[in-house]
């Protein structure tokens, strides 16, 4: 038992002599990282909206776009998006950095469930209160404003949430195209200090740090939302 | 029509060399689903007893290990380990990787899976007599799982497409032989549509099948 | 609250000086196909102004669909409907006549009340905000008015007291009356009422009633689709009874309900009787 003991002090006794050194560089790399994710999900969000809007549309070239593309963003890997963005572009003469490739490419394949999660929320409003909205003489537009999607929010608030975790775990793949974000420097650290466990548990703690604050954050705007939504219009 | 032609010819050879990465990929999958779901089930179980350190070790290890990056998981399986003397080959340190973050979201399924059904079953097996381990296996059980297959049909889904990150641990699946392939022919592009062509041909089945299951459970309610 | 009020009242006394027999709606050869089923087959009505209409027949007759047409929640297959003398939903362009612009539907739409059998309450709006706002927002009243109007709507159907309350914790009697302030707060000229009781447990059903008599008394225009046979009979001016998306027989309740002329209507009322 002791003998543990001491083996887990001698790990832990690492951090001190280390953790200055490693400061500034993870710092850099958690703001990549907070970025990547914050883009991508804004990127995700717009595409997601307009998709959702699509395949709820009369169009029935606009509604089989929008299928074609969620189906093809629910079957291929993000990562592979990112390779085909990265690597696949270049030789056709588009040249992008790191980052705003990563931005892109996790954006594109997470609006696909972005698209569905909205969709849902606005599937799961009665068309009923669609036609009170019309006796009250309101124009369609005022009736997606005050009353349709302030309650497709509510529903879908706690799944965006969830996807806005996934996003950022999501974003340690953009290290595989070198853009320097935490996990990338996690990799670079380990090669070089020879120390792989101290900064891959201390990059874990970081982002469990950033997603367990987030799923909080989930729960609580979910209630508050419900409370005070109508106050808001 | 030349140039088609050749486009063809690559595909193919492309392709030779990207099915023996499916191969490898269909092999992560199958052995980290089990695993993940054999933690799920049991931890899940386990649960239902109501012992509360227990519980909270439960707790603990989903919270924890739903919020690793994938990424981070498997590096810490290969490269991490290697400093407590375990060295792992790619496809077992991917298994394991993928198993047990996939084990959080599976003890999630279950738990809500049984959670769901309601308490009142429970007593109707004990009113018949049933001891709590016999009405687990005879009565919840059965009736979870079927409540839980939709979920654990997106949940294979999404594993199948995590298993690409096996490739930044040199686990020699599709993607992997993607990067080598790419880097000897300079043929990128058409590679990795070829790989997400691979990809949609893995997951549509089953996106196919969950939504088949959705749409009856709907119509069921 | 009280300039509103007296804008009502102000409306009943012309209704009772000067306009005795002023026509309010007129419905001229309503028809209404959905597919290849013809729901409503030329349907004429005229509701005079302050008069109460209520519209009885058999389930599948037309009655809501004539309702939803009045409004344009459907758009009729062909006929026209003027409300005070304007054509709703419609535009005559020389002799053609051609679909309005959503705008000026939906302007004409505030002159009608509507209230729902499922009431479509707002549930993500308390009960005060759901019957503000279409004052507040379509009509353009600041907040302030447009809630103590909306209070004031509650007070009329006696359901002021909960106002901070979200839908979902009334009860059916309680959330038909708000969808009946929800439609008083546009200030209408005329309310459609779509068998406002149908969806009620019994007993909830007197306190609609009630109300709903109450604004009977206060002189106000509805057209009312219901099967209470009972109520028609005491509230209505005029009940029209309808059957196979045609009207069948229309007079003062004493003849159409007490004294039936129309085998079909004879029939209806005896299975209704029991």
């Amino acid at each position: 038992m002791m003998e543990y003991l001491d083996q887990f002090a001698a790990f832990l006794s690492v951090y001190p002599a280390k953790l200055p050194q490693w400061e500034g560089v993870l710092i850099r790399a958690i703001k990549t990282t907070l970025i990547v994710t914050a883009g991508s999900f804004a990127v995700a969000l717009v595409i997601g909206v307009l998709l959702a809007l699509a395949r709820l549309s009369k169009n029935a070239l606009l509604r089989g776009i929008a299928r074609f593309y969620i189906e093809i963003a629910r079957g291929v890997p993000a990562l592979v998006i990112l390779f085909l963005l990265y690597f696949g572009l270049p030789p056709l003469g588009i040249v992008m950095d790191a980052v705003p490739t990563a931005i892109l490419g996790l954006g594109l394949s997470t609006g696909g469930y972005v698209a569905e999660i909205i969709r849902a929320g606005i599937e799961a409003t009665h068309k009923g209160q669609r036609e009170a909205g019309l006796t009250i003489g309101m124009s369609s537009w005022q009736i997606n404003r005050y009353i349709i999607l302030p309650q497709a929010a509510r529903i879908s608030l706690p799944s965006l949430m969830n996807t806005l975790i996934t996003v950022l775990k999501d974003s340690s793949l953009a290290s595989l195209i070198t853009a320097p974000e935490l996990m990338l420097r996690a990799k670079a650290i380990s090669s070089t200090d020879f120390l792989p466990m101290h900064i891959l548990l201390l990059v874990g703690a970081i982002y469990l740090c950033l997603a367990i604050p987030l799923s909080q954050l989930s729960r609580l705007l979910e209630r508050r939302m419900f409370s005070k939504l109508g106050n808001r219009m | 029509m030349e140039q088609f032609g050749d486009l063809f010819t690559r595909s193919a050879s492309h392709l030779e060399v990207l099915l023996q990465g499916a191969g490898v990929t269909v092999m992560i999958t199958l052995g980290s689903f089990v695993m993940a779901v054999t933690i799920g089930l049991v931890l899940a179980v386990a649960r239902t007893w109501k012992i509360r350190p227990l519980n909270a070790l439960i707790a603990i290890y989903v919270e924890v290990f739903r919020g690793l990056p994938t990424l981070t998981l498997l590096f810490i399986c290969y490269f991490g380990l290697t400093y407590v003397g375990i060295k792992l080959n790619p496809l077992p340190a991917a298994i394991i990787g993928l198993g047990l973050s996939g084990g959080a979201y599976c003890t999630e399924i279950f738990r809500s899976g049984i959670s769901a059904l309601h308490h009142g079953q429970r007593e109707a097996a004990a009113a018949i007599g049933m001891t709590p381990m016999r009405a687990m296996r005879f009565v919840i059980l059965p009736q979870a799982l079927r409540i839980t297959l939709p979920p654990l049909g997106n949940y294979a889904i999404g594993l199948i497409k995590d298993t690409a990150v096996a490739s930044a641990v040199a686990a020699p699946e599709i993607l992997f032989r993607a990067r080598n392939l790419s880097t000897e022919t300079f043929d990128t592009a058409l590679i990795y549509l070829l790989v997400a062509v691979l990809y949609l041909v893995m997951t549509f089945p089953l996106a196919r099948w969950v939504d088949h299951l959705e749409k009856k459970r709907k119509a069921w309610q | 609250m009280n300039g509103n009020g007296q804008i009502h009242v102000n409306r009943c006394d012309f209704g009772v000086k000067m306009t005795e027999n002023k026509e309010l709606l007129r419905i001229e050869g309503l028809r209404k196909d959905f597919g290849t089923l013809q729901v409503l087959k030329d349907i004429s009505l005229s509701v005079g102004q302050s008069k109460k209409v209520a519209l009885i027949g058999p389930s599948g007759s037309g009655k809501t669909t004539l309702l939803r047409c009045i409004n344009h929640l459907e758009s009729p297959t062909g006929g026209h409907i003027y409300l005070d003398g304007d054509l709703i939903g419609e535009e005559k362009r020389g002799v053609r006549y051609v679909r309005s612009s959503a705008a000026r539907l939906a302007r004409q739409r505030l002159d009608m009340g509507f209230v729902f059998q499922n009431f479509y309450l707002w549930p993500h709006l308390t009960v005060q905000e759901n019957v503000a706002l279409c004052p507040w927002k379509v009509q353009g009243k600041s907040q302030k008015e447009a809630m103590d109007l909306a209070e004031a709507m509650l007070e009329k159907v006696h359901m002021a007291h909960k106002r901070k309350e979200y839908p979902e914790r009334l009860s059916g009697g309680q959330q038909q009356r708000v969808g009946i302030a929800r439609a008083l707060a546009q200030q209408p000229k005329i309310i459609l009422f779509d068998e406002p009781t149908s969806a009620l447990d019994p007993e909830l059903v007197g306190e609609v009633l009630g109300v709903i008599q109450e604004l009977a008394a206060e002189g106000r225009s509805m057209v009312l689709v219901t099967h209470e046979i009972r109520f028609a009979r005491d509230v209505a001016d005029e009940v029209v009874f309808m059957d196979g998306g045609l009207v069948v027989e229309k007079g003062a309740p004493a003849d159409v309900i007490d004294n039936p002329s129309n085998e079909r209507t004879i029939r209806f009322l005896g299975q209704l009787r029991g």
